[in-house]
């Protein structure tokens, strides 16, 4: 026998993700035995690094990252475990006849810009930073239950209402409800005319998510991921001693949690309508008075515990989740530094973009829907060996590339296609890149179906489901599990399918955390 | 399933019976039945009750909405679907059911017959093939909608047995109640299960289509030798309310139904607690039925005697005479062979209780003129009307 299973545990979280890390520290803090259970044999589940061979080292699927809340740092003594925000980085916005575009926190310049853009740049930034921080209350908390409302959801509920009249102002209150519902298409008409200025402000209102540019909802998935930008700039991920999942282990064990990896979970074990353990791949059992899973809400409900034990109508709506992966990560092996013409050099280390225009993201977002890869994807890279030369070997470099739109079910399946359209994407950075195709040593092509299984998360999306209204707030991942509770007695989950959603924040985590405190812990 | 080409020149479907029972309807009193053309009455309402409850009556059931229920987690899936323990259910049994939503509130009421290992028919009030396959995510099932496909015959009555005997069926004798048998009816294969919603001796037959007018004529080769008399639904109403049984949709709204809140019911409301078995493994609405159960009671279905032979119709109830209104009646009739008023009546308990003096409110009109008068009612938890006859094994021959 183990000695993990002759130890007390009154909690077992299920994935040793950034927010499974968060919500265990969190835990493990108020006195709870936690024991965080990896699949894989690291942390970070899809902030975990990935390895082609054995030199080149790549920074998983979250390549940028925003720094984490400071209420999380404070809480989990996060700096004193090596945590520091990474190096604050520009975007560039590629253009293939050399004229870039370099877009910071509130300026932008490039050749051909007109003023007015250049302008208006700054007072569009500054605005929709304040309406992402009017919507900080929704974001910091769990989600409020219209109905049965708790004190704590009338006192988020009068945050917001507070943040969006008075903090706003009048003006911007309108300009606000105006705009929350609509795309960003409309909105980036309204406030620009550069084609390669709008389209590398909206891949990040739909990177991650099946939207287009014209798909509405698209001004509030930007609003979600500038909730990062409001903790301080974007940087690259790039493995080391400093990052967010290192310091994040350390807090978790510093509090005396621990955490086992290769421990696949198989099932939760339910007994009279409460989960009391989980069974393990090995066909270990493991018994507690609490399972949090941080994994997704699909896999959570309908693998690892099944329609069978869910009433009909609950079970049928987890089914219903939206949330197919549309973002395909090409990891290039590179046997020296990419040359972009009319990139200086010191600009490489930058996030790039390929999105001409938003026009470009839309026909890129049109071929997922009917099952086709994009011949013209939108491209998002960084090159995480400049930040950090101990991913590759000396003189070369490792390149990590978002590729958006692909299907997570290609025409014919992807067995066969992978070689074909990784080439066409390594093409396509040829054009921006003439010398990248000969420094190509090897690379890694992950489409939604290897994100599926590599990640374990229900086809392969990013967010664990769609950002999309009608799986936000309160009803994110599903009514009946929007307070991290469930309708398993002791089943809470704590993942990107929960409130507020993806990303390196780590709230899904710590509002979990804070939930099952709240509910009287074990 | 076969649909006529000139099906929609015809606003209701004609039944596989409807021939004979055109012939016989006097009244031509018609009803839509789940999309079929049935007889409200075929000829005079108090003959077909009292051929019931001293005779035999034939109805036809066709229009009932039927599933078949099939394959490996066959069991599973059922045992998830409804609320009541069928872990005794066995092939050629019969039982009672009724299914939730995630709310714990009545989707519909059943029977459930199982027909072979893995083989199951469901009967409900309501068309429910989108709950079952909403139900069927996760378990190896199949389900099909065969209301269409399975002729269906009602023959109730004391006199039921002698008639079914003497028109071909052998081996009746032996069956339970609740037990189903496949028999032969002189040449014509026919499925007889030993149940009703008469509250009386009886059984129902279930034929192919094509030999359902066989069936009708063999059963009613017998006329002469008994009474028998084809019955239409009117009666069935007052045959129903007087054995205690209730409607989904008429006693109570569904839960599909409701469109307020509140306004839908669970088990224990419409006085089918005793179909919840909260020990057994889960089942859809387990969760919500478990915190309903914990509470003081808040109301019930009923089934009140009220005083006097004032037509009670629709009434209030009240907290004693000129007390608070309480409830309402959700259905009555005046009992024939009771002689008595009886009714089913949807009831606020007070602090978990049923107020122990409840009066109704009778409006009713004379010579066109409404009057009203109080009228006290007595509470029953048996069925009003329960022979003795109607459980003998084997039945009472005549």
């Amino acid at each position: 026998m183990s000695s993990a299973m002759t130890e007390r545990t009154d909690a077992i979280i299920i994935g040793a993700g950034h927010n499974g890390l968060v919500c265990a520290a969190y835990l493990a803090r108020a006195g709870i035995t936690v024991q965080c259970l990896e699949s894989a044999d690291c942390a970070g589940g899809m902030s975990a690094p990935r390895t082609i061979g054995d030199d080149y080292h790549f920074p998983g699927l979250a390549h940028v990252a925003y720094p984490i809340a400071s209420a999380i740092r404070r809480d989990l003594r996060l700096e004193q475990f090596g945590y520091e925000p990474g190096k604050a980085i520009e975007t560039v916005a590629l253009d293939a006849d050399g004229k870039h575009l370099t877009l910071g926190t509130y300026s932008v310049s490039g050749d051909g810009l007109p003023e007015s853009d250049q302008k208006a740049y700054p007072k569009f930034r500054e605005q929709y930073l304040t309406f992402a921080n009017a919507l900080r209350p929704l974001f910091d908390n769990k989600p409020p239950r219209l109905k049965d409302m708790e004190f704590a959801d009338k006192t988020t509920l009068a945050k917001l209402g507070w943040n969006i009249r008075l903090g706003l102002g009048r003006e911007a209150m309108y300009e606000f409800l105006r705009v929350a519902a609509i795309n960003i298409y409309d909105v980036l008409n309204e406030a620009f005319e550069d084609d390669r200025l709008k389209g590398a402000i909206a891949v990040d209102a739909v990177m991650g998510s099946a939207m287009g540019p014209r798909t509405p909802g698209t001004v509030l998935t930007w609003l979600q991921r500038l909730q990062g930008e409001l903790n301080g700039p974007m940087s690259v991920q790039s493995g080391g001693q400093s990052q967010l999942v290192n310091a994040l282990t350390q807090s978790v064990e510093d509090a005396g949690a621990t955490v086992r990896f290769n421990a696949r979970v198989k099932r939760i074990i339910v007994e009279n309508g409460k989960a009391i353990g989980v069974e393990l791949s090995t066909g270990e059992i493991l018994k507690a008075g609490l399972i949090i899973s941080n994994a997704d809400p699909r896999s959570t409900f309908t693998k690892l515990i099944g329609a069978p034990l869910l009433d009909a109508m609950f079970a049928n709506r987890v089914a219903q989740i939206r949330g197919a992966g549309v973002v395909a990560k090409l990891h290039l092996a590179l046997s020296g530094k990419p040359e972009f013409a009319g990139l200086p050099e010191p600009q490489l280390g930058s996030r790039l973009l390929i999105a001409a225009s938003m026009q470009y993201i839309e026909r890129a977002f049109n071929h997922s829907k009917y099952a086709e890869y994009s011949e013209h994807p939108v491209l998002d890279i960084t090159i995480p060996s400049l930040h950090n030369n101990a991913l590759a070997p000396e003189g070369h470099q490792v390149m990590s590339v978002n590729v958006a739109f692909v299907p997570y079910d290609l025409e014919g399946g992807w067995e066969g296609h992978k070689s074909t359209f990784a080439n066409k994407v390594i093409s396509q950075l040829g054009q921006y890149s003439p010398n990248l195709k000969s420094l190509v040593v090897d690379y890694e092509l992950l489409t939604p179906r290897d994100i599926e299984e590599d990640f374990c998360a229900v086809q392969g999306h990013w967010h664990h489901g769609e950002l999309s209204i009608h799986q936000s707030f309160m009803m994110r991942p599903l009514h009946g599990a929007a307070q991290y509770d469930t309708p398993i007695e002791k089943l809470f989950l704590c993942g990107a399918g929960s409130h507020p959603g993806g990303g390196l924040t780590g709230l899904p985590g710590r509002n979990a955390a804070k939930r099952v405190l709240k509910l009287g812990g074990v | 399933m076969n649909i006529d080409r000139e099906h929609f020149r015809q606003a209701l479907q004609r039944t596989p019976f409807h021939d004979r029972i055109s012939a016989l309807s006097t009244t031509e009193e018609w009803m839509a039945w789940n999309t079929y053309k049935v007889p409200r009455v075929v000829d005079k309402l108090s003959t077909e009750y009292f051929a019931v409850r001293s005779g035999c009556a034939v109805m036809d059931l066709t229009p009932m909405e039927k599933y078949r229920i099939t394959g490996k987690g066959a069991r599973q899936f059922l045992d998830r679907l409804v609320t009541r323990d069928i872990s005794k259910l066995r092939p050629g049994r019969v039982t009672y059911i009724v299914f939730c939503n995630d709310k714990g509130k009545v989707i519909d009421d059943g029977t459930l017959f199982q027909l072979g290992e893995q083989d199951y028919r469901l009967c409900a009030q309501h068309h429910q093939l989108d709950w079952l396959l909403i139900s069927a995510m996760g378990f190896d099932v199949h389900i099909e909608v065969e209301t269409h496909e399975v002729a269906a015959l009602a023959v109730q009555g004391p006199t039921s047995y002698s008639v079914l005997a003497a028109a071909g069926i052998d081996d009746l004798g032996k069956l339970k109640p609740f037990d189903i048998a496949k028999l032969r009816c002189g040449d014509i294969p026919v499925t007889v299960s030993r149940t009703g919603y008469t509250g009386d001796l009886g059984y129902e037959l279930w034929a192919e289509p094509a030999l359902a007018l066989q069936l009708w004529d063999a059963i009613f080769g017998v006329q002469g030798r008994y009474d028998i008399h084809a019955m239409g639904l009117s009666a069935l109403e007052m045959l129903r309310i007087e054995a205690g049984f209730i409607m989904p949709g008429f006693d109570f709204n569904t839960a599909e139904s409701a469109i307020r809140n509140k306004y839908d019911r669970s088990p224990y409301e419409v006085g089918l607690g005793w179909l919840v078995n909260l020990d057994k493994d889960h089942f859809t609405g387990r969760k919500a039925l478990l915190a309903e159960k914990s509470k003081p009671a808040g109301r019930r279905l009923t089934k009140i005697v009220v005083d006097g032979n004032k037509p009670v119709g629709e009434a209030f109830i009240f907290d004693g005479k000129n007390g608070k209104q309480i409830g309402e009646i959700k259905c009555a009739t005046w009992s024939l062979i009771l002689k008595a008023n009886l009714a089913i009546a949807d009831i606020e308990y007070i602090d978990g209780h049923l107020p122990s003096q409840l009066w109704a409110r009778i409006d009713y009109q004379r010579e066109l003129k409404w009057l009203s008068t109080w009228a006290e009612c007595q509470v029953r938890s048996e069925p009003f009307y329960d022979p003795e006859h109607r459980s003998a094994i084997p039945p009472d021959r005549y």
